[in-house]
């Protein structure tokens, strides 16, 4: 059973030259007639099917449409055309800290994040321990966010996030955040959930990332799939494109 | 009806989401300030104060008469900015709801109606610390307390309910047409001097009192006093006034907010 189904998902923006958004403005536009939109479209005809168990990457040069296929499979943005369907509960790591208060302490943000998140007071409690501990900030747990570093904040984030065992964890750029330390703490964590057969899909810039983690991939260039298949075939294809790119990728990789 | 299930079901999800919004709001509000939850209280009590000096030493207004029952300015005025404040609290912060969620709407999954029926609740939190305030001032002025006293909260309950439809209306109309938050804060001022807060109907000039029946803060105002001044069941118009308002604004609001809720997104 596929577990994220993809089917011929359009999705098209209307770029306003200058964005109208108040009333007196769109009256002025209209009367003259010069209320003209440009339309964008991020994502064209894209089809993919990710079936349980699989971690899946996406990759493709920056305004390729990775981060709004994405937010399309998350439920964040509703395609223009075409259907996605997912089979489970999803964990968005689209960006870590939405939904933090910067005002409220840390305690107050887990259980606020933790039911943005659509998790019960309950299951917080039961878990508390375990996401301080995994963060690592017990001793700030009641000082107010906006004192905390931005490394902090995504500690808590990425902690909070992968307390439950979600069906699908959806990554973007996820693993780039804190020290050295606590990146390779997440991508532990991020093994973890796929060993218990969480379905992951991934954004990542890092080709070396990528190889590692995924077992499939599909590239993405202008809002089409160019090419998606198991990781070696595209991620070749896909280093071959720019070869001072690849070059420094490679070096990265040994490092 | 089975096309409704899906949205019961989210919102069971996400009940505890609302539940921490709301405690969010008030911690926010109340946090560092000495007083703290006092303040709920006292700044209600303290705006009738200032009301209640204006009108009865600039104005001479300390007692209104209706038949033979006199009724204690002070109490009357606490009546009708109780529900005037609720009314304005609420639509005026669901309808900014949306736009000031923006960076969690752009990032998660979560039913948007949430956010301005949060701001809905959370004003009827506070108009239930005014309340308090009420019953400070009742005491005081040794009120006669009538039996449908204990019916006080059914005008607020059907008034929450016509503030959540008219909040989501205005929550989805200022995404895509931001100005409209500066003509709502003068109709929303407008709007009060046409509901007998500070003074009685029977004042107004004849074409004025034609357009009362029209406002259904009249008919919230004078029901919510039927049942705690006047110690009276209110009569079958502002039963009709109240329930016809409730229910236009939240099949309107409900309606309109469902077309346009996917499009959000790209506004914000």
């Amino acid at each position: 059973m596929n577990i994220i189904e993809v089917r011929d998902v359009s999705m098209r923006f209307n770029m306003a030259k200058e964005r109208v958004d108040n009333l007196k403005e769109f009256f002025i536009k209209k009367a003259k007639g010069t209320l003209k939109f440009e339309e964008f479209y991020a994502l064209k005809n894209v089809s993919l099917t990710v079936e349980r168990g699989d971690v899946y990457g996406l990759v493709g040069l920056n305004g390729s449409g990775k981060s709004t296929l994405l937010k399309v499979v998350a439920g964040v943005l509703k395609p223009t055309t075409g259907t996605a369907v997912v089979r489970g509960v999803i964990a968005p790591l689209i960006e870590l800290g939405a939904g933090f208060d910067m005002d409220l302490t840390a305690r107050e943000n887990i259980y606020l994040n933790g039911a943005v998140l659509g998790l019960e007071t309950a299951f917080i409690d039961s878990k508390f321990d375990e996401i301080v501990e995994f963060s690592e900030l017990r001793e700030f747990l009641d000082v107010p966010l906006k004192n905390y570093s931005s490394g902090m904040v995504a500690r808590i984030a990425f902690a909070i996030a992968t307390v439950t065992k979600p069906d699908v964890l959806i990554a973007d750029e996820i693993l780039s955040v804190g020290d050295f330390l606590f990146q390779k703490k997440c991508e532990q964590r991020m093994k973890e959930l796929m060993s218990g057969g969480t379905t992951v899909l991934i954004v990542s810039h890092s080709i070396e990332q990528i190889e590692r983690l995924c077992n499939k991939v599909a590239w993405l260039d202008h809002g089409r799939i160019k090419m998606d298949g198991p990781v070696e075939q595209v991620c070749e294809a896909y280093k071959e494109l720019d070869p001072d790119a690849a070059a420094e990728q490679e070096a990265r990789g040994k490092k | 009806m089975q096309k409704m299930k899906p949205y019961f079901k989210d919102f069971w999800r996400y009940r505890h989401l609302l539940n921490n919004l709301i405690s969010r709001d008030i911690k926010v509000k109340y946090r560092r300030s000495a007083l703290g939850l006092i303040w709920s209280v006292l700044n209600p009590l303290l705006m009738m104060l200032v009301m209640y000096v204006v009108f009865s030493q600039i104005f001479h207004m300390t007692q209104l008469n209706r038949g033979d029952v006199e009724v204690n300015f002070a109490v009357y005025l606490l009546t009708g900015q109780l529900m005037y404040n609720f009314f304005s609290e609420a639509t005026q912060t669901a309808m900014s709801s949306v736009l000031g969620s923006a960076p969690l709407i752009k990032k998660v999954y979560i039913p948007k109606y949430i956010f301005p029926l949060e701001k809905v609740a959370f004003s009827f939190v506070n108009a239930l610390f005014s309340l308090i305030a009420l019953v400070i001032v009742m005491i005081f002025t040794r009120t006669a307390v009538h039996v449908t006293v204990l019916l006080f909260w059914v005008p607020m309950v059907i008034l929450f309910l016509f503030n959540f439809g008219v909040g989501l209306i205005l929550a989805s109309a200022t995404v895509f047409f931001r100005d409209i938050m500066h003509l709502y804060g003068v109709l929303v001022a407008a709007l009060m001097y046409l509901t007998p807060i500070m003074y009685d109907v029977s004042i107004l000039p004849a074409w004025a009192l034609k357009f009362i029946p029209f406002n259904p803060m009249y008919w919230f105002v004078s029901m919510f006093r039927d049942f705690v001044i006047y110690g009276q069941m209110p009569g079958i118009n502002a039963w009709i006034g109240t329930c016809a308002s409730a229910l236009t604004s939240l099949a309107a609001g409900l309606l309109l907010f469902k077309k346009t809720q996917d499009r959000f997104v790209l506004y914000i």
